[in-house]
């Protein structure tokens, strides 16, 4: 059967183009992958190759011809044995193109904009009944303990970073857990960020749970493509075959007087991808309960410490499994003057704030939220539709920061119920300085975020 | 551990005629898949950026003949070659590249981006080198659960100069993982011959700064390449950890759809595909040897050409993705 030959695209951006040079005549005999023709297209001048054998039947553009839409009929090519009759039967039959997309389809799942917001469910459940047994930990061992829990209950679940292991912890998260899980599941790995998230993505991948501890976050930038492009995505571009089921734990943000590289906020950073999940905990319950969660969790969990967390003590429920769920805030005072939103070291301002702001008869509702990714915006909402006014919280930079996030979905949702604009308060917006004056004033301070609450409520 | 020079030449194994026909029959089916791909691309069927494998198919059919159930493979964004080789339905890959409701990704995730979980097809990855320490990762999988798969690990020689590499190299050679690194030399990264690119152009004696053992294969010769991974594959499986085969290979097309392809003359290419054609020569074997007749080959050609028709008649009729799929798949479900 005689098949057109259609002008065709040679970029993902071509739409015409010009037949510069045919490299055949009509009568020639070609075969796949001979040289036709020369086309040039919006970037270079491209050889085009014959997918059939055949006959040249006829040229339908002439050489030099510009403009030629792609999918025009350039030339026909006439099988062995066939004549020119066939070309007319050839050129009724439509050309193949693509089906368009169908218009008619709508997706429901497009959040409505600008919409008076009924109030909000939210689930207000405490995180333990009243009652239960209580003891006293730090974050760093009610880290460890909810770490050995979930390998204790998943063989598959393994830790793996830069002195995990022999040297029981950089920050001793891991201490005593190379002894009671062995080499095989506590793994010290060379230097090697970039790699050896890619082999505990590909692991993951694999069917296993990898713990991945980055000694900082600040040493994660060097692995952020495997998290992001291969931990991510995948599970998307798979159509839904395969993901990583993984945690990427440590601390991250600023410690004490380690300078610019070591003391960066990524919170604002992972907070914005899709396929990932981010945990930011204060309390000592939440990094146990939230850690237990995030290894179960079958998706990417971005867990995001504090080093000067690490050595507070909290309150831990003494149960046998304490989890907490994602996207669930915690309300850590209740009032009616004003918001204040934070999550992880955040919190200690907040909450300092809201205890000196209660001495002046300022009655402050501090929420934390846990967690920025499942993030529970309906405890904010309702919040501020009682109390009409918002202050948010965070060590990080302020362009691009979880408050401007915030404060637009506030913006969006309750913009009735606003008193008062919206204010973040934020990391100033410089690199991290060393000098302990500058370093101080370079975080956000408690007084700043006292000074906002008295701002919103004109105070 | 040293490393040893290369061989001179793989002496091939002893291939029966079924086989050679099957490595016929598989390079073949590559071969005219990417044709048709190409095919569609020129119509606007497939957009973005397509690479096709012409050229390089003895490399994945040789390969996958040294495979067994339970073994994995991972590749760059030239994959639509290593997901026939190993199984993969040319229908829902053809479909893919579409981005049609039917291809294996949904639609979602393109010629760059497909991946068989039945199949033990990892991807399909565009971020050039990526994919290497994921397959090393991948082994590691298999290490830890004590059973004798290997990975075949797939990348080129513009791969091989990306510092994750050597990462991926140094862990895998101090944990002994199960991975076979496949560098697939066609000798130009895009644009850039290895001539330019680096002073060091034997990538596989690389592998000796970490005790990696490695060779040479004649990526154009079927026979030699199914020879190196059987020695690597048996490396691997008795728990001498990584190995890493540099194999000599040649992209008849340019880098993608929109390359034209300057930088190096029409003779080069012309020359490769006249004297080393992959499929010529086992073609030309199963003449001379009289293990097959014209006519057996012809019906071989005729099959192929039917089975790529009807993957592109399908990958035309299956519908685009309903637009719900753009919220599907971005989280996965806690099983209860």
């Amino acid at each position: 059967m005689a098949t057109e030959i259609l002008m065709p695209a040679l970029s993902p951006t071509m739409e015409e183009g010009t037949l510069a040079k045919w490299l055949v005549k009509e009568g020639d005999t070609v075969s796949s992958g001979d040289i036709m023709a020369e086309i040039e297209t919006d970037k270079a001048t491209m050889e085009f190759e014959a997918v059939d054998e055949g006959i040249v039947g006829k040229i339908l553009i002439e050489e030099g011809t510009e403009g030629v839409k792609v999918n025009t009929p350039i030339a026909i090519l006439l099988e062995e044995g066939e004549d020119a009759t066939a070309m007319d039967k050839a050129s009724e039959q439509p050309a193949s193109a693509p089906v368009p997309a169908d218009k008619e389809q709508s997706s429901e799942t497009a959040p409505a904009a600008g919409m008076a917001h009924p109030a909000p469910e939210v689930d207000t459940t405490p995180d333990w009944p009243e009652g239960t047994t209580l003891k006293q930990q730090t974050v760093r061992e009610a880290l460890r303990d909810g770490m050995s829990e979930e390998m204790r209950r998943d063989d598959s679940v393994f830790l793996m970073g830069e002195e995990v292991a022999e040297y029981q912890g950089a920050y001793k998260i891991s201490q005593g857990m190379l002894d009671e899980f062995g080499a095989k599941r506590v793994i010290d790995t060379p230097i090697t960020e970039h790699g050896f998230a890619g082999i505990a993505t590909g692991a993951a991948f694999g069917g296993l749970r990898p713990i991945v501890e980055f000694m900082t976050f600040n040493f994660a930038m060097q692995a952020i493509d495997h998290i992001i492009n291969s931990a991510a995505k995948t599970l998307y571009m798979s159509g839904g075959q395969m993901g990583a089921p993984m945690v990427f734990r440590g601390p991250n943000g600023a410690a004490a007087r380690v300078g610019a590289q070591h003391s960066q906020d990524y919170a604002a950073w992972y907070m914005q991808v899709p396929g990932l999940k981010v945990a930011m905990p204060y309390s000592a319950s939440d990094y146990k309960g939230l850690m237990k969660t995030a290894i179960r969790d079958p998706n990417p969990v971005i867990f995001l410490e504090n080093e000067i967390l690490y050595g507070r003590s909290f309150d831990v429920p003494d149960v046998e499994d304490y989890t907490v769920p994602f996207g669930k805030a915690r309300i850590w005072r209740e009032g009616d003057d004003v918001t204040i939103v934070s999550f992880g070291i955040g919190m200690t301002y907040a909450l300092e704030a809201a205890e000196k702001l209660a001495e002046e008869g300022i009655n402050a509702e501090v929420i934390d939220l846990r967690t920025l990714r499942p993030m529970d915006t309906p405890a904010i909402i309702k919040s501020v539709m009682k109390t009409n006014r918002l202050v948010t919280v965070e060590e990080g930079w302020p362009q691009g920061s979880v408050g401007s996030y915030i404060s637009s979905v506030v913006m969006q949702e309750a913009f009735d119920y606003l008193d008062a604009p919206v204010i973040c308060c934020t990391g100033k917006d410089v690199p991290m300085p060393y000098a302990a004056n500058l370093e101080k004033h370079a975080l956000v301070t408690t007084a700043e975020v006292i000074e906002a609450v008295k701002k919103v409520t004109y105070k | 551990m040293a490393a040893k020079k290369p061989s001179a030449k793989t002496t091939p194994s002893n291939v029966s005629a079924d086989e050679l026909m099957a490595y016929y029959r598989d390079m073949l089916l590559i071969r005219r898949f990417e044709e048709k791909a190409g095919q569609l691309y020129g119509m606007g069927l497939i957009g973005g950026f397509c690479h096709l494998y012409i050229g390089q198919e003895a490399v994945v059919v040789g390969l996958e003949a040294s495979a067994k159930e339970g073994d994995k493979r991972i590749t760059s964004y030239r994959d639509h070659g290593h997901m026939l080789a190993c199984g993969m339905d040319p229908k829902g890959v053809m479909a893919e590249l579409t981005g049609r409701e039917g291809g294996y990704s949904k639609g979602k995730g393109g010629s760059m981006h497909m991946f068989s979980k039945e199949k033990h097809f990892y991807g399909g990855h565009g971020i050039v080198a990526a994919q290497v320490p994921l397959g090393a990762g991948l082994a590691f999988s298999d290490k830890y659960k004590g059973n004798d798969n290997v990975t075949f690990t797939y990348f080129g020689d513009g791969a091989a100069n990306q510092g994750q590499v050597y990462e991926a190299y140094n862990m895998a050679e101090i944990w002994d993982l199960p991975c076979i690194f496949v560098i697939e030399n066609n000798q130009y990264a895009m644009g850039t011959s290895t001539k330019r690119s680096t002073h060091s152009p034997s990538y596989w004696e690389r592998g000796a700064a970490y005790g990696i053992q490695g060779e040479e294969v004649d990526g154009m010769d079927v026979l030699a390449v199914k020879a190196a991974g059987d020695k690597a594959v048996a490396h691997c499986r008795a728990g001498k950890g990584p190995y890493i085969l540099e194999i000599k290979t040649y992209r008849y097309r340019g880098h993608s759809m929109s390359d034209p392809a300057k930088y190096r003359t029409r003779e080069e290419v012309q020359k490769m595909r006249d004297e080393r054609d992959p499929i010529e020569a086992i073609r030309s074997l199963l003449l001379t040897g009289k293990h097959a007749t014209e006519e057996d080959l012809k019906a071989i050609d005729k099959e192929i050409k039917g089975i790529v028709n009807e993957s592109a008649e399908f990958a035309k009729e299956s519908p685009e993705p309903h637009l719900d799929e753009l919220w599907t798949d971005i989280y996965a479900e806690l099983e209860a």
